[in-house]
């Protein structure tokens, strides 16, 4: 009875599931994303363009929550057969996007099987390199891209009459000085502690975190950060944190309030920031690169990015992908990513776009918004600067930022965190590789 | 024979337990079966390569001595939060009970903070007590109190179990205040002409005869504190800083949906689940036998 009752709900769950989807005159096609705020009418505003340009496809986009709520939300609908045709995913969940062959179609494949026109030279090479295979083939479609800048409030620095640091030794002597003249408690500081004090200082000296080209030439990768220079610099960092010249601000971007609010004068974080520096800080601010190490042979390199890309998922109609072709044809669109990148201050995919926003004056006035293109593009990436490809990304952020929390709480030092995070990190990797689709 | 009367049909009482009995299978049942039955697979996060491994998920979870720690923390935490929580409720309500003006607008006050979601407990404390925006913060720094929870671990699982017990504080005044109505007056009554004071009143009258309410809610706060406290980790501090405020129900969320390790995370449920069978038994057994005094 129980089971027939069963049945009966289902039954009529179907039905309703049914009847709720309105007939299909044109394509639909399903757009996930984690985009709020600003970004999200950008998302929206994007979807209503490309309907209007044509009457065969609709684009829908749905916002699903944080990055990892997308994510898992994409994965568990795959799982119950109802993947959306877009996904916006974070650049740390590549790998495990790009494990799961057979729910992914790459994009360059898919450009190639709606014989849309693609020519992968056509963008920066600096950001589709984090989302292509080693033989340059795109598998995602880059969306929203930053890089980590060094936020610097002028004022203060006028204050304590020091000029815009360049390397880490000048930062950490600006920082001195902050922290003694009205600074106490936070002299510099930086969010998404692992990708600014690991994964871009690593990438900025041109030395590497994970064996295999960070993981971008096959997923037996090792993790190799337990080196010399970023364990100098986490030492530094403890060794400042004592007297709060660095005051740690959390994994995540949620201590970016301290850069806005004037606590701390130097913030490394996200070029994507810039949205709220320009809405609260009520100081005269700019963005600067990434400082370096001078001791370090060809540093600066280039940094690498953060963000996110489109991932175009598998098991849908030709008819259907021929839609989704055709959007990121339009996303492509010379003029238009000239206007994501000016609504949205994430950067330009497309070398025609830069050029454009260079030309139109964009950076004359605010030649902070170029910095981190300048950074991507300062050095022609090598192997260890092309980007990231580790499995289980989010939770190795995670292990990272608890062994740093832990050198920095004193109660471990900077090699025995980074041994540790090593260690760990590669058990985890050992773990993915063997869940990963052969 | 008189039962056979009341339902003509043979049919119609299973019919009538039938929603109930399909809700918990749908909803208990086949996700319980679904996650023992993950416990023994070793898959990647879009279930395309599955493999049958037996126990070695287990095995896995037993090696690691990350999980043990994460065990005795869990306990730690769920006795320090039904401890703080207990006594507070417990106090309150003894105040409560007393006629007072306004009693009727304190025990409402007091009541309220259950009405709030664990999530919003947690932005809530996170307001209060963040090292550089919270209100508190200020006051702890200036009696010279070194405080961060962003770094320091026993000041982060503090923060966590403060807002923890807070929230479970209303739930539990609201039963104390209903067992301290059913002990009855005349009791208390012949205490006081005996000779009793108030306190000795409390610990040799009152105490006893809210045992069995005391042991109850005990129990739930246990599994309070074992499960309901995720909103409340997830908004404070991620599990943070290192794994200090990390507990049992935290890292089977975080091993499955971040890190998409669904085989250890399903291992992980099960011994989960096999804890609260176990704590229900005890609970059964002896809220069965009513709690003698």
């Amino acid at each position: 009875m129980a089971l027939r009752f069963f049945g009966a709900a289902a039954a009529v769950a179907i039905t309703v599931g049914m009847t709720a989807s309105p007939a299909l005159a044109v394509t639909e096609i399903q757009w996930w994303h984690a985009m709020t705020g600003a970004n999200n009418d950008v998302i929206v505003k994007l979807a209503n363009d490309f309907n209007a340009s044509q009457s065969d496809y609709k684009v829908v986009p749905t916002y699903k929550g944080s990055y990892p709520d997308t994510m898992n939300a994409g994965i568990a609908a795959f799982r119950a057969g109802n993947a959306p045709h877009i996904m916006q995913v974070f650049e740390v969940g590549t790998a495990t996007m790009m494990a799961a062959t057979g729910a992914v179609k790459p994009v360059y494949k898919l450009m190639a099987d709606a014989g849309e026109k693609f020519d992968p030279k056509a963008y920066l090479s600096a950001i589709t390199g984090y989302y292509s295979t080693s033989k340059g083939e795109m598998l995602s479609f880059p969306f929203n891209s930053s890089s980590t800048v060094m936020w610097v409030n002028l004022d203060e620095l006028k204050k304590v009459g020091a000029e815009i640091p360049k390397t880490w030794p000048e930062v950490f002597e600006v920082a001195k000085k902050l922290h003694d003249n009205g600074h106490p408690t936070c002299g510099f500081s930086n969010s998404w502690v692992t990708w600014v004090n690991l994964e871009q200082l690593s990438a900025w000296h041109n030395v590497p975190l994970a064996s295999k080209a960070n993981g971008l030439d096959g997923f037996d990768t090792k993790l190799e950060f337990n080196a010399p220079l970023q364990e100098k610099h986490l030492e530094k960092l403890v060794e400042l944190q004592k007297d709060k010249t660095y005051d740690y601000a959390g994994r995540t971007n949620q201590g970016e309030g301290r850069f806005t609010s004037g606590e701390c004068a130097i913030y490394l974080t996200s070029s994507a920031f810039f949205g709220n520096v320009k809405a609260q800080a009520k100081f005269n601010f700019t963005a600067a690169p990434m400082p370096y190490y001078p001791d370090v042979k060809g540093a600066p390199q280039n940094s690498i990015i953060g963000g996110a890309s489109l991932w175009v998922m598998g098991g849908k109609s030709a008819d259907e992908y021929k839609g989704v072709a055709k959007f990121l044809t339009f996303l492509s669109d010379t003029d238009r990513q000239v206007y994501i990148h000016k609504a949205s201050g994430y950067l330009p995919i497309t070398k025609a776009a830069y050029e454009k926003a260079k030309a139109e004056g964009f950076y004359k006035d605010q030649p902070y918004l170029e910095t981190p293109l300048l950074e991507l593009t300062n050095k022609e990436p090598t192997e260890n600067s092309r980007g990231l490809r580790l499995g289980n990304m989010v939770q190795l952020r995670d292990v990272w930022a608890e062994e740093i929390e832990q050198a920095l709480a004193g109660k471990k030092t900077a090699k025995q965190a980074l041994d540790a995070s090593v260690e760990r990190g590669n058990t985890m990797l050992r773990q993915f590789e063997k869940t990963a689709v052969k | 024979m008189q039962k056979q009367a009341i339902f003509k049909s043979k049919l119609l009482p299973y019919a009538l337990v039938a929603p109930q009995l399909a809700i918990v299978l749908i909803f208990f049942y086949w996700p319980a079966l679904q996650a023992v039955i993950q416990s023994f697979l070793l898959q990647d996060a879009f279930g395309l390569s599955v493999s049958f491994v037996w126990f070695d998920n287990y095995v896995e979870l037993f090696s690691e001595p990350a999980y043990f720690e994460t065990v005795v923390r869990t306990f730690i935490f769920s006795f320090a939060i039904a401890a703080s929580s207990l006594s507070v409720a417990l106090l309150l309500a003894v105040m409560a009970d007393k006629p007072l003006r306004g009693g009727a607008v304190y025990r409402t006050l007091l009541i309220w903070p259950y009405a709030v979601a664990p999530p919003v407990v947690g932005v809530l404390w996170v307001f209060m007590l963040h090292p550089s925006l919270g209100v508190l913060s200020r006051y702890l720094r200036a009696a010279g109190i070194e405080w961060n929870p962003l770094l320091d671990g026993d000041q982060a699982a503090t923060l966590v179990i403060l807002a923890a017990a807070w929230k479970q504080i209303s739930y539990n005044f609201l039963f104390f205040l209903a067992g301290l109505a059913a002990i009855p007056k005349s009791v208390l009554e012949a205490a006081a002409i005996d000779g009793a004071r108030p306190m000795r009143r409390f610990w040799t009258v009152t105490f006893p005869l809210l045992s069995p309410t005391i042991f109850f809610l005990l129990v739930v706060n246990i599994v309070y504190a074992f499960f309901d406290t995720f909103g409340i980790i997830d908004t404070m501090t991620r599990g943070g800083p290192g794994k200090s405020t990390e507990t049992l129900v935290y890292k089977v969320y975080n091993d499955g949906l971040i890190g998409g390790n669904l085989g250890s995370s399903a291992a992980q449920s099960v011994i989960l689940m096999i804890m609260v069978i176990v704590l229900t038994g005890i609970q059964f057994r002896f809220v069965e036998r009513k709690v003698t005094y």
